[in-house]
């Protein structure tokens, strides 16, 4: 294959056995070729392992608030420091990471639902349900995002969950494209026919037979968009349209320590400020991973 | 190490590099600057006359420096040094004398008065802009009534340059009233000349033009951005300013703001945060100004018309659970004056604004919450986003303190813009909440705030005969002067608004301005805006 | 020229969708400008007479068709804080936003197309993986974190660059007027002096949009450049012994474009979305700020104008690129 003669770097894992779990085999080969994807898998497994135990092991409640001890720089008793109402941002910080995987994970799952079914519905069935998906994509697409996220959750009010729905519509026209594409490609392909003719119908061969198949390649797209959720929150916050106080969000942490940089404060948004690119490094990095893992030539 | 010393340190290396003026400049533009003036706050105004439909604070920045009164402040020193203005004297503006008759007050203007346009001002511009303010509605017609100043009627040409202003009835506060920004006096034959059918007082003009006498006019404004003033050179309403040019700046950003004043390059930031006054307090690099805001506090304020606020048990409660100097701490850095933790709910003198005999006494709440019947609240604390750096922490430690008394609440945030059809709607349980009367007098808030015209400004909806009796004989004594009644009557309704407590009082709060070190001549007003005309460059 | 035309027609039901999202969004936003309008002390007449005059007790399809009307005249309305009509204000700030975002988007794709070259040609090597981590880590950070570290760092600690306080300083005067961009306005009059300040005060702003655009660039060149590399005619081109540069550059590059350029387009749109963050931090006048505070405000017709305006913008955008395309590749050409 000509990828396989202009690859450079060396693989590490070079034992020619048999091809018995070929996924892991797989995986692991891509991985070994790439440390960066490696280590972005690692991550990923670190950060859904905070966001389970992370209200469980974090020192200090993150929402007492002790006036004797605000903006305290990190020291041995607050690893990060206090913020201005002197609660724990160590804390704070872990016990975020749960909901900001929420927030994650829950945008991606709604808008791969709708997003996913909308296009696929539209590659495959075609004529009419083609062109109004593709007109709402288009629509959506017309509007600058962020402002129209920000009108969604300024009409709905701010609560994670519109947050989320927000996030799902303005992510929509991305899955809408990507969907439709893998749907058309396949709709005549032969396994799709063969299904057709032993007599599914449209509905079973949609949900059995190709969504499984586009998976694969939406995964990629979903991490993105998980990284891009994380951010989407926090710019909201920034504007005063994200969750409400005093809930630990990585993101209204990060806004509202922002302004005290320039006094001095630097960690109330310098360590939420880190978990957040961390997280959303990892993922985009994830994406990557999973790019090379599931289609070597679609690999940016 | 410590923040303090962190700071320092890097302060230190800052000042080390900082260029005392960017190279970009030109020394002719360096003489300029000596002479002109540049402010920089957060938000800027939406329209540049006070009469103006739904004009927002900043726009009576611009009002204020570009339109005379007739009567204005005399200004006193304070005891740490800095300047205010003087509640009860008064001195002329754009009157030369004022002669106070028994229902009637009349002010000969002075002769040289001229508008921007050169035009000299006459008796009938007075009346024209007088019969605006009543007339236009809204705020302005409405603060003009606060001073029984209602009808057309009342303002009565007697020459080219004499007014005169019936009473139409004995009200200590129609003086003062005239000395406030709202009775501007307007370039009547300008405004004439560019108003409609439709808009017969020329707001749409006005908006976005100064038509006046004032000390400064409006030469470019640019919405969102900056306001440019330039020195009215014929003013005769006080000492001509030192400064030729204003250049008013929004800057969004509240770090951005505190970091053109560290590094020189804004020359006032007005209406700073409590945190950045007390932290650059310390640094000792720039001059901070703090003054109290008169009659004016920050509450919490509980809603009596439904349950479970309507029970007084249960508000007392709350008033003994809240942790006032935690919320002093947190909010102000203890830039603000105490309002509770007096000698009893029952004031013995008329000072204002008072302190409460409420203290933070966990068991006390908890009793009176025991003995109110009432149990497992859940309800809602609201503040006003705009003022968040203030309301945001007592909302959570609001929350904090009441959850411990079996009050659950959610923090609802309302954005600046909406607060006020938040308040209209009076149906917000609990909510942080400031108010501040222009006039300096204990019944005038009570006016606003606690008496049976249940006014926007009535958040809780208190309504009460009684004290309606109480505050309407305050103001009948002061219309006469009668000292004794007056007391009994103000110490009356303080002491029984503290014992109802449908508004918690917390604390007094300052209102801060950062300046570079050569400037001076800051005056506090009423208005809590800046007034240019005092303001020296050195 | 008939395409051009087959393509705006199937634009039309976008921007008819963009339309009715719009009205209905602003409709249902909370805040009832009435009331804040009213102004303090606002008794319920004042309140119902307001929102008489301001036409918001009209039923909703009434308050559609009045606002359709509206549109077909040019008129966008008028804000309710500003008083202004919004057409003059969106047209006045419009040139600072798009100053802004080209000069970010410049920036990017000086940095990240040679980057993202670099990065194809060494494939798999430390330099690959060091800028897929720089491009990262640019687009993994807020934009106004970004934005406002640069400010502390660049002005606040290092004073290199000017204050954070718009186009221009406080005490500059802007040039003339012609296009609106200050850059092109100052160079076309001969101004030096004004073109060095607009220029200082466009660095850190438009960085801050280059840091966050990075990534998409980097990496679609990247991929582009290694799927061209990879092609039969570079191998030929290899073999027939031309130099790496030329190879690389006049025949890889130019045919790797295509996809890069429509990237582009993509990325241009949302900055247009992440300027409005941008402009609050280095309180930019542009249609970004302009629009935030209004949907704030609950003021309807700025949030309406400001989004047709860019939907406006991104379909031309979209049709600048397509035709672009025929341009850099013939055979898009032959196949419309």
């Amino acid at each position: 294959m000509s990828e396989a003669s202009l690859t450079a770097a060396p693989t590490t894992e070079v034992q020619p056995k048999p091809p018995a779990n070929s996924i892991f085999r797989h995986a692991r080969y891509v991985v070994a070729e790439n440390p960066v994807t490696g280590l972005s898998f690692g991550l990923f497994v670190i950060i859904a392992l905070c966001a389970l135990i992370g209200p469980y092991i974090a020192p200090y409640d993150p929402l007492a608030s002790d006036t004797s001890a605000t903006l305290q720089s990190p020291s041995l008793h607050h690893w990060f420091g206090t913020d201005l109402l002197g609660r724990d941002i160590f804390s704070r910080v872990l016990v975020a990471t749960r909901l900001d995987f929420v927030i994650a994970v829950a945008s991606v799952a709604l808008v791969l639902v709708m997003g996913g079914l909308a296009g696929i519905a539209a590659g495959f069935f075609g004529g009419w349900t083609d062109r109004i998906v593709g007109r709402i994509s288009d629509t959506i697409m017309a509007f600058p995002l962020f402002v129209l996220a920000m009108g969604i959750v300024a009409a709905l009010g701010n609560t994670v969950t519109n947050i989320v729905i927000a996030t799902a519509i303005i992510n929509f026209p991305l899955y809408v494209r990507v969907a439709r594409a893998e749907a058309n490609v396949r709709r005549d392909a032969g396994f799709v026919q063969a299904a057709r003719l032993s007599g599914n119908s449209d509905f079973r061969i949609v949900m059995v037979h190709i969504l499984p198949n586009i998976m694969p390649i939406m995964m990629v797209q979903i991490s993105l968009t998980m990284g891009y959720a994380i951010l989407n929150a926090a710019g909201l916050s920034f504007i005063g349209l994200g969750v409400k106080p005093p809930t630990p969000e990585w993101g209204i942490m990060v806004a509202e320590g922002a302004t005290n940089i320039i006094s001095g404060e630097w960690w109330i948004a310098f360590f939420p400020g880190g978990a957040l690119m961390i997280a959303v490094f990892c993922f985009n990095l994830l994406g990557d991973g999973l790019r090379d893992l599931v289609d070597p030539q679609r690999r940016t | 190490m410590k923040r303090r010393d962190f700071l320092k340190s890097v302060s230190g290396i800052a000042a080390g590099a900082m260029v005392p003026a960017p190279a970009i400049w030109s020394s002719a533009r360096a003489d300029a600057r000596s002479e002109t003036l540049l402010v920089v706050t957060e938000g800027g105004p939406n329209n540049l006359d006070i009469h103006g439909v739904g004009t927002n604070r900043p726009g009576y920045e611009a009002s204020w420096n570009c339109y005379d009164r007739l009567i204005s402040h005399e200004t006193k020193t304070l005891p740490d040094g800095t300047l205010s203005y003087d509640r009860d004297k008064f001195k002329p503006e754009l009157a030369e004398d004022m002669n106070l008759g028994d229902m009637s007050v009349t002010f000969r203007l002075k002769k040289k008065a001229k508008f921007h346009d050169g035009t000299p001002v006459t008796a009938n511009d007075v009346k024209w802009s007088l019969d605006r303010s009543v007339s236009v509605g809204g705020f302005p017609t409405v603060q003009m009534k606060a001073g029984s100043l209602e009808s057309k009627d009342q303002f009565v040409v007697v020459d080219d340059n004499t007014v005169r202003i019936d009473f139409a009835k004995k009200d200590r506060l129609t003086i003062p009233d005239l000395a406030v920004i709202v009775p501007g006096i307007y370039n009547s034959a300008l405004l004439k000349s560019k108003a409609t059918e439709k808009d017969p007082w020329a707001l749409d003009y006005t908006k976005s033009n100064t038509a006046g006498s004032g000390a400064y006019k409006v030469t470019s404004w640019k919405p969102g951005v900056e306001v440019v003033y330039e020195r009215h050179d014929d003013w005769v309403g006080g000492k001509m300013p030192q400064l030729k040019k204003v250049i008013w700046r929004t800057i969004p950003s509240q770090g951005n703001r505190r970091a053109l004043m560290e590094r020189g390059d804004a020359d006032i930031s007005f209406d700073l945060s409590s945190k950045d006054t007390s932290e650059m307090k310390k640094e000792g690099k720039l001059v901070i100004i703090s003054n109290p805001i008169g009659n004016g506090m920050y509450s919490v304020e509980l809603n009596v018309k439904s349950p479970p606020f309507d029970n007084a048990k249960v508000r007392r409660a709350v008033a003994y659970a809240l942790p006032y100097q935690k919320i002093m701490d947190a909010a102000m850095f203890g830039l603000a004056n105490p309002l509770f933790g007096g000698a009893s709910n029952t004031v013995t003198d008329i000072a204002w604004p008072a302190k409460t005999g409420y203290v933070n006494d966990m068991a006390k709440a908890k009793a009176l919450m025991a003995e109110s019947g009432v149990s497992g609240i859940d309800t809602t604390v609201s503040f006003d986003l705009g003022a968040g750096d203030i309301c945001e922490p007592i909302a959570v430690l609001v929350q904090e303190s009441l959850g411990q008394i079996g009050i659950k609440t959610a923090i609802n945030k309302v954005p600046g813009a909406n607060w006020r059809s938040e308040m209209a709607k009076k149906s917000m349980p609990l909510m942080v909440n400031f108010f501040s009367g222009w006039l300096d007098y204990p019944e005038y808030f009570f006016f606003w705030c606690y008496s049976g015209q249940n006014a926007i400004f009535n958040t809780p909806s208190y309504v009460n005969p009684d004290m309606d009796a109480l505050i309407d004989g305050a103001r009948a004594a002061a219309a006469v002067g009668d000292k004794e009644k007056y007391s009994r009557n103000v110490e009356g309704f303080i002491s029984k608004a503290y014992d109802e407590v449908p508004r918690i009082p917390l604390f007094q709060p300052f209102l801060n301005v950062a300046t570079q070190k050569n400037i001076s001549g800051y005056v506090y007003w009423f208005h809590r805006q800046l007034d240019y005309r005092s303001i020296v460059k050195a | 020229m008939l395409t051009i035309v087959k393509r705006l027609v199937t634009v039309i039901p976008t921007l008819i969708g963009v339309v009715i999202v719009t009205f209905l969004l602003t409709r249902v936003l909370p805040g009832d400008p009435a009331v804040y309008f009213a102004g303090p002390a606002a008794t319920p007449q004042s309140i119902a007479e307001i929102r008489k005059t301001l036409g918001l007790d009209r039923p909703l399809p009434d308050q559609f068709a009045h606002y359709v009307n509206d549109l077909a005249h040019g008129n966008f309305g008028n804000s309710l804080s500003t008083g202004r009509p919004v057409a003059t204000e969106i047209t006045s700030r419009l040139p600072a936003s798009a100053e802004l975002t080209l000069l970010g988007l410049f920036l990017a794709i000086v940095i990240a197309v040679p980057l993202g070259i670099f990065a194809a040609v060494k494939q798999g090597s430390l330099i690959d993986h060091l800028c897929r981590i720089v491009a990262t880590a640019g687009v993994s950070l807020p934009v106004f974190f970004t934005g406002l570290l640069l400010v502390y760092i660049f002005y606040f600690k290092l004073g290199w660059s000017p204050a954070p306080i718009g186009r221009l300083d406080a005490f500059a005067t802007a040039p003339p007027d012609i296009t609106g961009f200050y850059l092109i306005d100052s160079l076309v009059t001969g101004n030096f002096e004004t073109f060095r300040a607009s220029l200082s005060q466009l660095i850190l702003p438009a960085a801050t949009l280059a840091i966050f655009s990075l990534a998409p660039i980097t990496r679609m060149t990247r991929a582009s450049m290694l799927a061209v590399l990879s092609s039969e005619f570079i191998r030929t081109a290899r073999a027939s012994g031309l130099d790496d540069r030329t190879v690389i550059l006049t025949y890889g590059f130019r045919n790797a474009m295509l996809p890069v350029v429509t990237t582009l387009g993509m990325v241009f749109s949302f900055l247009l979305g992440a300027n409005v963050l941008v402009e609050k931090v280095f309180a930019w006048p542009g249609i970004g700020s302009y629009a935030v505070e209004a949907l704030l405000q609950s003021d309807f017709a700025p949030v309406q104008g400001f989004v047709l305006t860019m939907a406006v913008l991104y379909v031309a955008l979209n049709l600048l690129i397509d035709m672009l395309y025929s341009v850099i590749d013939p055979r898009v050409r032959l196949e419309a």
